[in-house]
């Protein structure tokens, strides 16, 4: 498998690592059993990213995905940072791996998480937090286990997916 | 800058002897050895020598014991379905284990797609099966057993002799795949008591496309190939005699140089072993060390996932391998490792480092120094450091 120049200088060298102490939203996806997990960090000023950081668990491409995420919503506003998805994000990488697609391609998931975050402390609403190891919260992810593909939900005990009739290896 | 490489476990360089041997079997232009004339007689003859090497690896007592295939998966799939579908009359049970290679588990899947009926045993925290547990398994339907010598992700070594003590009271066949330890460590396939075993050339410095499967006398097994006479009836298709050549000189070359080869490649994971707690921290060894692989390393990095391990190494010119989910494309991390017992983050970030006899310590010295900056920048950006 080979990513693009920029995938491997965003992976190399990271922009935006670290944590923001006494951020105005934190958003989290992903989890260590997929093998990727992301948190995104946010100060917000004037409904603007004043700042960004990440920290990331992951293969290259989850890395890369965070660190090109944060710097395109570095500065724009809340209106604007929404509207990234995580096929901009890609795009801006010069394109990922196809199976890289679903599974460490989370960035923009993250972000707009740490915006409802923002905005859901500003309205007073209280969220609860899921526990990463909660054994409860790993069995729950276990039951959504999606195809690293195409995304079409699957169950553990299969080897390939009808939806893009991918072959899903279990070892080499 | 050439990469060193320390990931023998998935590909080893062709040893110039060997290359040597396969360039000049390619110049001689070789008959079939199936011929009945002068050129099928000259290909007929450099099988044989090929087979006598071979069979002198792995101590067989006939060199007709050998059969050639096209390499490890072949033979597994060869040994596991040919001995079911041979023994069917007599049960449809197979007994093996959780840690098995996916040409293990996948052609016993496809059996038991075929109303075969599978007890797959776990193994302890080293990633090794109690031998009373294979005999706790064994019903009187059993056919086959198949355990294999050595783990390709974790390096431990099963206890092959005590398991064939057990097969042989119950008259049970017993295959094991040996792939990762034929050539790299001494294999006697009468001390083990195998029935059948599964290797392949390059794990010993031989070409990819060629491996072999020990069949002793009497065993009963169907050919997976169907088709001519070939390798006395046992797998059809002309063989690949530039390959197979190669495999001869390769074994002839393993078996020579066991001692010395064992030897290095100790001497270096021992040199990683010792020095790596110098270097980083928060790491845990699997498997076995003490008694599995001696050229095989496998090491679970906390907070970090394995295939940006890999990937930096690689920019930096070392080349290891991982089983993170995220590196094979598979779902989950590996199998091996959730059976020993690490838990999914501790799995993804596992890497085996294989040295090979080309290395040196300072190769290992060099790695453990870029392992080391490695290990830092990606724990610095792991948000697991922060809950760990």
């Amino acid at each position: 498998m080979m990513y693009s120049k920029a995938v491997m200088d965003h992976f190399r060298n990271p922009r935006n690592v670290g944590v923001i102490e006494d951020p105005d939203g934190v958003g989290e996806v992903g989890n260590p059993i997929c093998g990727d997990m992301m948190t995104i960090y946010l100060k917000i000023e004037d409904d603007r990213v004043k700042d960004i950081k990440f920290q990331t668990f992951g293969c290259g491409s989850a890395i890369a995905v965070s660190s090109m995420l944060t710097e395109m919503a570095q500065g724009k506003s809340l209106e604007e940072a929404k509207k990234i998805t995580n096929k901009d994000v890609a795009k801006a990488l010069e394109g990922l791996p196809k199976n890289k697609m679903h599974c460490s391609n989370l960035g923009a998931d993250a972000l707009h998480l740490a915006i409802k975050d923002y905005e859901d402390k500003k309205a007073g609403i209280k969220r609860p937090e899921p526990d990463p190891q909660d054994e409860e919260f790993e069995q729950k992810h276990c039951e959504n286990l999606l195809c690293p593909y195409c995304d079409a939900q699957i169950s553990e005990d299969v080897n390939f997916c009808k939806a893009c009739q991918s072959e899903l290896e279990e070892s080499h | 800058m050439t990469a060193v490489n320390l990931d023998h476990i998935s590909a080893n360089p062709l040893l110039l002897e060997v290359q040597e041997a396969m360039i000049g079997a390619i110049r001689k232009n070789y008959g079939n050895p199936s011929s009945q004339n002068a050129a099928g007689e000259e290909a007929l003859e450099a099988l044989d020598a090929a087979r006598q090497s071979v069979s002198q690896l792995i101590h067989c007592k006939n060199e007709k014991e050998i059969v050639f295939t096209s390499g490890g998966t072949e033979s597994v799939n060869h040994a596991i379905k040919g001995v079911a579908f041979a023994n069917a009359d007599k049960g449809k049970h197979i007994v093996t284990t959780n840690v098995e290679h996916g040409s293990v588990t996948k052609s016993i899947k496809r059996l038991s797609q075929l109303g075969y009926s599978v007890t797959s045993l776990s193994v302890d925290a080293k990633g090794r099966v109690d031998p009373a547990e294979v005999e706790k398994a064994i019903t009187d339907e059993t056919i086959l057993v198949s355990v294999m010598h050595s783990n390709n992700e974790i390096g431990t070594i099963q206890p092959i002799e005590e398991i064939s003590k057990i097969t042989k009271a119950r008259k049970i066949i017993l295959h094991s795949d040996a792939v990762d330890s034929v050539g790299v460590v001494p294999i006697d396939v009468q001390k083990l008591g195998v029935d059948v075993m599964s290797f392949a050339s390059n794990p010993y410095y031989g070409p990819t496309g060629a491996g072999g499967l020990y069949i002793r006398r009497g065993v009963g097994i169907w050919p997976i190939l169907d088709g001519g006479v070939q390798e006395r009836n046992k797998r059809a298709g002309s063989e690949n005699l530039i390959g197979i050549i190669g495999m001869g000189v390769a074994a002839d070359l393993a078996a020579t140089h066991m001692d010395q080869r064992v030897a290095h490649v100790k001497q270096l994971t021992d040199l990683f072993l010792k020095e790596l707690p110098n270097y980083i921290d928060d790491y845990y060894i699997n498997g076995d060390p003490e008694n599995g692989l001696p050229n095989l390393v496998s090491v679970a990095i906390k907070y970090i996932e394995g295939e940006s391990i890999v990937l930096m190494l690689d920019d930096d010119g070392y080349i290891v391998s991982t089983r993170s989910a995220c590196a094979t494309g598979s779902l989950r991390a590996s199998h091996v490792l959730m059976s020993i017992g690490l838990d999914h983050a501790d799995a993804q970030g596992t890497i085996v480092v294989t040295p090979g006899i080309e290395n040196s310590p300072e190769d290992i010295m060099g790695f453990l120094k870029a392992l080391k900056n490695i290990v830092k920048s990606l724990r610095d950006i792991s948000p697991l450091c922060r809950i760990g």
